[in-house]
């Protein structure tokens, strides 16, 4: 019987060390602050509104929790620089839902709701935005999401928002940019059949492609979830059919491996990914020096010399043990700020009722004007899809330079 | 008199708890519910756990029962999730009736479950071995990567189904149901907790009459020994096949109800994880032991819920959790101390219930 006892106490020793563990690293942010400002975080000044609750759902354990973390961690940024500010506080909260696309994502959804959230600034995976977004018309809770792009997302509801281009836009304005560079190269394409995103894309872009008559040799070089280990035959089947372009709609840790097996057969065309690809010169063990040349269409950069994006890039860093953020991050960033103007110019406050906040977000939002380190001058149609200027860049000497 | 020898009958007894618990549960928690004390991820929980209970229970009849592995079982809710959404979109018009619609769904994808299931039993039934577990796992990623390219939607033409976008042509005003990797899309929710219950107590009468009735008396036989079964004449493969056949449909149903309580559902949820967690509150609550997968369903589903609070440390301590449990189950030791204070409780429970009935026949 003692050492029963002697187990659940060891075990309840674990669970509140853990717990410890956990909300220290969640306040990290706010102690990465300056002392004054913090006193203002934790505690409002006597007589204000109670602090807006937004909340963020995203994949923070398991595979995809790069993008979820990475998202976070920017929106955390911008809150503790915004309860910095005075005015209008943000009690800002993120739950996991593991990428999933049905009971996972709503229960994160539920218990941010249980927390009393008034806006979400989630989802980051387009299979819980989806999951989510038709529990948010019923809530008449404002969603915007810094990362989920198919159209189906922003079409769910009047009340959702997106932060990141569609992805038959993105696929269609890569269409456009090759038209314009490179009109008569051959164009290989390899994509991820089992995700939304990819093929989101490359449906947008083969449509695209068509109409301007793009001369695209390779446009079924697929591999799926399961099978991404070794990527060498659609490199192949691209070298074979004589592509000068290789279009990778894909995320930077699948493309890494495309760029080194490319290296290894000795196959050097113009590779040209989206934003996933942002973030490949940060892969661990990846040698940058094979993505030189690569080019690809991010709406942020992080060796930009603007201000905004020197602090926030510094500040991550400083929240992250060094990490260089990527553009999920900067949309998180970005999402955070959108919201917080639209609050401030709605006079949306913590005691505001989420679904009047909802429709005076919806009303802001109509005709809104928002710069950020994703874009300038970005504005959003009736469906809540975004506008701003796609931007390539091309990697030159380990950083990113505009598309000349 | 009646009541008294139906209670000495142990097999009637334990069944009789196992419904009794769920309809004690289901009455609170209807009650709860109705005084407005349950907040919105409670609520949420309340029909995946129905589902996620069936599945537990009808893997258990494979697993525990039949002694069969089966590593596929989230295969079969799958493909009984994305034709329970078919099959409620097509009726749309047909049969206004939601609860009747949702039925359909239910049984239409138990069905088509349990003829792949079927399908499947055929060739690998007949061997020995550990066969089955290899061919389910295989056909778990089959489905998931067929659902996962699969575009299916409805125009004025009628139905339209392809394995890929340039081939699939909707009309003007058509509607996708099924949308490739973004799995079902724009679903029309028909799950309630009732349904759920319904479900739940339809899986228990099923397995919990299958289990004590000839079949499968012969069904136990095989798993125990195959040889000797077969010497007294015992069918091997048939009634293997009839406990396979039944787990399906009955994933089948459970993966309709799922599929029906989210407005999206992709076919990467319905994956070998999904599998292994549901193998998991089997083995966890005891194989063969029907009311040990109901609790364990339900414990196991809410713990990494309830461990929010613990930010991302959760799953750690989820998997922490299952590591304890399984070794304190396995311990003889810890069973002893388990079965000295469970008779304990027992003796008490045993002792009021014997005072009252004295004390009515007096």
């Amino acid at each position: 019987m003692k050492k029963i006892l002697a187990l659940l106490l060891a075990a309840l020793m674990v669970v509140g060390m853990l717990a410890g563990c956990g909300s220290s690293k969640t306040e990290a942010p706010k102690d990465a602050e300056t002392k004054a400002p913090e006193a203002v975080a934790e505690a409002p000044a006597e007589g204000s509104a109670p602090a807006l609750k937004i909340g963020l759902t995203g994949p923070l354990t398991g595979g995809a929790s790069e993008y979820g973390l990475a998202v976070r961690g920017g929106m955390e940024i911008a809150v503790a620089e915004i309860n910095a500010k005075g005015g209008l506080q943000i009690e800002f909260k993120a739950e996991d839902d593991e990428a999933d696309g049905s009971d996972k994502a709503v229960s994160a959804y539920n218990s941010l709701k249980d927390w009393g959230m008034q806006i979400l600034a989630g989802a980051v995976t387009t299979g819980s935005a989806l999951a989510i977004a038709a529990e948010t018309v019923n809530d008449q809770i404002f969603m915007l999401t810094p990362s989920a792009s198919a159209v189906d997302v922003a079409m769910t509801g009047p009340n959702v928002y997106q932060m990141c281009f569609t992805d038959p836009n993105q696929g269609a304005s890569a269409a456009e940019l090759m038209a314009q560079k490179w009109p008569d190269a051959t164009i290989g394409v390899i994509y991820d059949s089992s995700d939304a995103y990819s093929t989101g894309i490359v449906d947008g872009f083969l449509s695209k492609a068509a109409e301007l008559s793009l001369n695209v040799a390779v446009d079924n070089a697929a591999f799926t979830a399961d099978n991404k280990a070794d990527l060498s035959t659609q490199v192949t089947q691209c070298k074979d059919a004589g592509c000068d372009i290789v279009f990778l709609p894909f995320y930077y840790t699948e493309a890494s491996q495309v760029l080194t097996y490319a290296n290894t057969i000795g196959y050097a065309p113009t590779f040209f990914g989206c934003d996933g690809m942002d973030g490949i010169l940060a892969v661990e063990g990846f040698d940058t020096s094979l993505a030189e040349g690569l080019v690809l269409m991010t709406p942020f950069d992080a060796n930009a010399t603007d201000d905004a994006t020197v602090s926030f890039v510094e500040q991550f860093k400083a929240n992250n043990d060094g990490k260089v953020p990527n553009q999920f991050a900067a949309d998180g960033y970005d999402v955070i700020y959108a919201l917080y103007n639209a609050c401030v110019a709605a006079g949306i406050d913590g005691s505001t009722p989420a679904a009047d906040a909802c429709a005076m977000l919806q009303e802001q939002f109509a005709g809104m004007t928002v710069d950020g380190l994703t874009g300038k001058g970005m504005t959003w149609d009736g469906n809540g899809m975004i506008s701003k200027a796609p931007a390539a860049v091309v990697v030159t000497d380990g950083i990113y330079v505009p598309l000349a | 008199m009646a009541m008294k020898t139906l209670l000495k009958n142990k097999t009637t007894r334990t069944n009789g708890i196992t419904y009794l618990v769920v309809i004690a549960v289901f009455a609170v928690m209807q009650v709860l519910n109705g005084a407005g004390l349950l907040g919105s991820s409670v609520k949420g929980y309340l029909v995946p756990i129905c589902v996620y209970i069936s599945l537990a229970v009808s893997l258990n009849l494979l697993v525990g029962i039949c002694g069969e592995l089966s590593l596929g079982h989230a295969g079969f809710m799958g493909i009984g999730a994305f034709s329970g959404i078919v099959i409620a979109a097509l009726l749309q018009d047909t049969i206004p009736n939601d609860v009747m619609r949702l039925l359909c769904a239910m049984v239409g994808g138990g069905i088509l479950a349990g003829v792949v299931g079927f399908l499947i039993g055929i060739p690998v039934l007949r061997l020995r071995g550990d066969y089955l577990a290899i061919v389910t796992l295989a056909f778990g990623e089959i489905m998931k990567n067929i659902v996962g390219n699969l575009y299916a939607g409805i125009d004025a033409q009628g139905f339209h189904m392809a394995i890929s976008t340039s081939k699939m042509k909707l009309g003007e005003g058509g509607k996708y149901i099924i949308n490739g990797p973004l799995g079902a899309t724009g679903v029309q929710k028909l799950a309630t907790f009732t349904m759920g219950f319904v479900l739940v107590l339809f899986t228990l009468f099923v397995v919990q009459n299958l289990v004590n009735s000839k079949e499968g008396r012969a069904i136990k036989a095989v798993r125990d020994n195959r040889i000797a079964a077969e010497s007294v004449g015992i069918n091997v493969t048939a009634f293997r096949m009839k406990a396979f056949v039944v787990s399906a449909f009955l994933a089948g149903m459970a993966g309709a109800l799922f599929g029906l309580n989210y407005s999206s559902v992709t076919a990467s949820k319905f994956n070998f994880n999904t599998s292994i967690n549901i193998l998991v509150f089997v083995v966890l609550g005891g194989m063969g032991n029907i009311l040990g997968s109901v609790i364990s369903a339900t414990v196991l589903y809410v713990l990494p819920e309830a461990m929010r609070g613990l930010q991302d440390y959760r799953m750690i301590l989820y998997a922490v959790v299952l590591i304890v449990v399984m070794l304190c189950t396995w311990s003889p030791k810890f069973k002893e101390k388990l079965s000295i204070v469970s008779e304990k409780i027992k003796s008490l429970f045993w002792g009021l219930f014997k005072k009252k009935e004295a004390g009515t026949n007096e």
